[in-house]
């Protein structure tokens, strides 16, 4: 008479997966609210240029984008163009531009205000200087040139 | 009739199904990365205003054509030569030493600098001329403007405390550094100009080179004075504001490597260089 059964294997449950989908689902929820989705669409094609010494803004809301490039579609011909938010526009609009944007964030952060400038890596200078006058004059001060991270050239030291 | 049991409907495949929702999910957004080379553009200049002229042997000329060729002090130059140029002319004392001091420790010491001759006679010797910031002048500065801020009209009592201010900073740099060091002159800068013709490719490969040789010298004397790069001290002051001895320290790097990266003011169309 023993108290004890020996060998007898009890079969092992299996586990229940049925919070798994809610797992998945948190998951899902979670980059979904993370994610910020683009507003505009690109109507301008942009390569951006690589570079090594690139920073990154924390604080998304607080950029206005700026793109220069040639038109996707080439009806509007292949000369580069400046497109905000999301029609084509010429840089003397640029001002009028800027002055709105800033109507859009709070007084505070006013000044706080970053241009990221994404510029087609083959586009002439003219036409980036002629934009860069122009937010000088509105006194958007704060300028990001948009580029891909690549590594630091001769890093032998 | 006999009740049937309720029967459990298997979740087993719900799983999968909001995985796959999830990889959709991921596979479809883009994430929007917004890195970049940060800039301060000069404020609007009235046009009637004469901007003054800085010191020859204080400015770094780099200057692109529309051929996307680079220009720098009077020479042509290869892009990726450029790096060590800025660097050169950052950490050059003015008397022909290619180095600098903090005390009597020297940092910036091993570097090949060649002694060029540019085309406008400038040489390395001419570069701007740093000037000594000496614990026993800048206590005396402190002691000076504290009588100062005392006795002053109440009106202009700030502007005095901003200048004992940047005194007391220059003295937390000096105890920092472990010495006395050397400044560059106020009007020293690297100056870039571009043709209406560069592309903006070379635009930004100029700009990221002359950013990289500011960014580098900084590391290396961070690593050195504190141990750790000057990028992370700025990644570690952005989480906390508050904190005092960091700043300290990048005040302290800043000192000695200050960033004066200027775009000239665009020129009129016609006027190219070669």
């Amino acid at each position: 008479m023993s108290k004890f059964k020996k060998g007898g294997k009890r079969p092992t449950g299996s586990i229940s997966t049925a919070s798994l989908p809610d797992i998945v689902f948190m998951l899902l929820f979670f980059f979904m609210v993370a994610t910020v989705l683009r507003t505009e669409d690109e109507k301008v094609q942009v390569t951006r240029p690589e570079a090594s010494e690139l920073y990154k803004i924390e604080k998304k809301h607080l950029i206005r984008y700026i793109n220069i490039g040639t038109p996707m579609d080439k009806r509007y011909g292949s000369e580069p163009v400046i497109q905000l938010n999301d029609q084509f526009s010429q840089a003397v609009e640029v001002q009028d531009w800027i002055l709105k944007e800033r109507q859009t964030l709070s007084e505070s952060e006013q000044s706080k205000m970053w241009v990221s400038l994404k510029v087609d890596q083959e586009t002439k200078m003219g036409i980036v200087t002629s934009v860069k006058q122009e937010l000088r004059q509105a006194s958007a001060l704060k300028v990001l040139y948009s580029a891909t991270s690549r590594a630091r050239t001769g890093t032998e030291e | 009739m006999a009740r049937r049991e309720l029967q459990e409907i298997n979740a087993g495949s719900m799983a999968d199904i909001a995985f796959l929702l999830l990889i959709f999910w991921l596979v479809t957004t883009t994430i929007e990365s917004d890195m970049g080379i940060k800039r301060q553009l000069p404020p609007p200049v009235p046009p009637d205003i004469d901007v003054p002229q800085a010191k020859e042997q204080n400015v770094f000329n780099v200057k692109v054509n529309f051929l996307d060729m680079l220009l720098v002090e009077g020479q042509p130059l290869d892009i990726q030569e450029l790096k060590n140029k800025a660097k050169s002319f950052l950490i050059a004392t003015g008397d022909g030493v290619m180095t600098h001091q903090i005390g009597t420790e020297e940092i910036g010491k091993n570097r090949d600098v060649i002694l060029f001759t540019g085309a406008n006679g400038k040489t390395n010797a001419a570069f701007p001329e740093r000037e000594w910031v000496r614990k026993s002048d800048v206590k005396m500065k402190i002691a000076e403007y504290e009588q100062i801020v005392l006795i002053a009209e109440e009106k202009n009592k700030d502007a005095f405390r901003k200048v004992l201010k940047s005194w007391q900073e220059k003295l937390t740099t000096i105890n920092l550094l472990g010495g006395d060091y050397k400044q560059l002159p106020a009007s020293a800068l690297i100056s870039m100009q571009n043709d209406n013709n560069t592309t903006y490719n070379t635009y930004l490969q100029v700009q990221n080179e002359l950013q990289s040789a500011v960014n580098e010298l900084r590391d290396e004397l961070a690593l050195s004075k504190f141990g750790v790069s000057y990028r992370e001290l700025e990644e570690v002051y952005g989480k906390n504001k508050q904190d005092k001895t960091t700043l300290e320290k990048i005040t302290a790097v800043r000192a000695l490597y200050p960033q004066r990266i200027s775009e000239a003011e665009p020129r009129d169309a016609g006027a190219t260089y070669y």
